[in-house]
């Protein structure tokens, strides 16, 4: 089997760097910054995979609605001192054990692969909006209308959660 | 469509989404500010996506770009009620600690 492209590795790394950073930053506009990069590099990973209709909307959804959403939230609140405490004992060792383990693991399995299936020869236009929508609206589109229920419910109880406890706390 | 896509060998893009999940499952469980908890957790549904990408490319099938898309839009709810969450959070604990929420009443 070839080699990965060398793109794929270079956004791979790059990637792997602002995830890094955005785990580590003590400042949490960094953090969303890296956030932000991190999901743009992943829409490139994306378009590598023949995916270019989930890279745009990856671009739209994350790096434009999430990261508004996230800094908006930043900024209401302020930058709030992060506590390095340790509230139960021993935790913070265990964790990294723990993730030791689950990386491992998961790399483990990874780094086997999948079959390929035809040889990686994909049909005309894979992945482009016109195949994509024509499958969810055709044999998609119960889980499809669902979804919009999901979105509904989301925003009633955003609105619900962020509003009515302020006015509960205001009335006393 | 992109010759580059062709080169790709699936374990690659698999072995990156499982450290890249590993890192958000790290942020979880060692960050203490509920925000970046919340980042992480999307670092992990973000690495899941890719995985799902990179096997729907592999086996040629576009059902794991559909389940992406469904993901995607879970995602998105579920930051909005995250930070709605957050907020409330602050509003009553003046803190955005995740261990300042350890009591169940007022």
């Amino acid at each position: 089997m070839m080699g990965p492209g060398p793109l794929f590795v270079i956004v791979g790394a790059l990637a792997l760097v602002t995830a890094v950073g955005m785990v580590l930053a003590r400042n949490m506009v960094h953090s969303a910054l890296f956030m932000v990069s991190h999901f743009g590099l992943t829409a490139i990973l994306y378009l590598l995979l023949s995916a270019p209709f989930l890279a745009a909307a990856q671009v739209i959804v994350y790096a434009g609605a999430i990261m508004v959403l996230f800094l908006f939230v930043v900024m209401l609140l302020g930058d709030a001192e992060s506590t390095l405490s340790e509230p139960i004992a021993g935790h913070r060792p265990a964790s990294i054990l723990a993730l030791l383990v689950l990386g491992a693991a998961l790399v483990t399995v990874a780094s086997r692969g999948v079959p390929a299936a035809g040889g990686g020869a994909l049909p005309e236009g894979f992945g482009s909006p016109g195949q994509v929508g024509e499958a969810l609206y055709t044999r998609w589109v119960l889980p499809f209308e669902i979804v919009s229920v999901i979105l509904l419910v989301a925003m009633v109880g955003a609105v619900v959660i962020a509003h009515f406890r302020r006015r509960a706390g205001a009335r006393p | 469509m992109i010759p580059l896509a062709v080169q790709i060998p699936a374990n690659g893009p698999l072995m990156l989404a499982a450290v890249l999940f590993t890192i958000g499952a790290a942020g979880v469980l060692l960050r203490r500010n509920i925000i970046i908890v919340l980042m992480s957790v999307e670092l992990m549904l973000n690495a899941v996506n890719l995985t799902l990408v990179t096997v729907s490319h592999a086996l040629a099938s576009l059902d794991g770009q559909i389940f992406v898309f469904f993901s995607l839009t879970v995602a998105a709810a579920e930051v909005a009620v995250g930070l709605a969450l957050v907020v409330a959070l602050h509003r009553s604990l003046g803190s955005t600690d995740v261990d300042a929420a350890s009591s169940l009443r007022d």
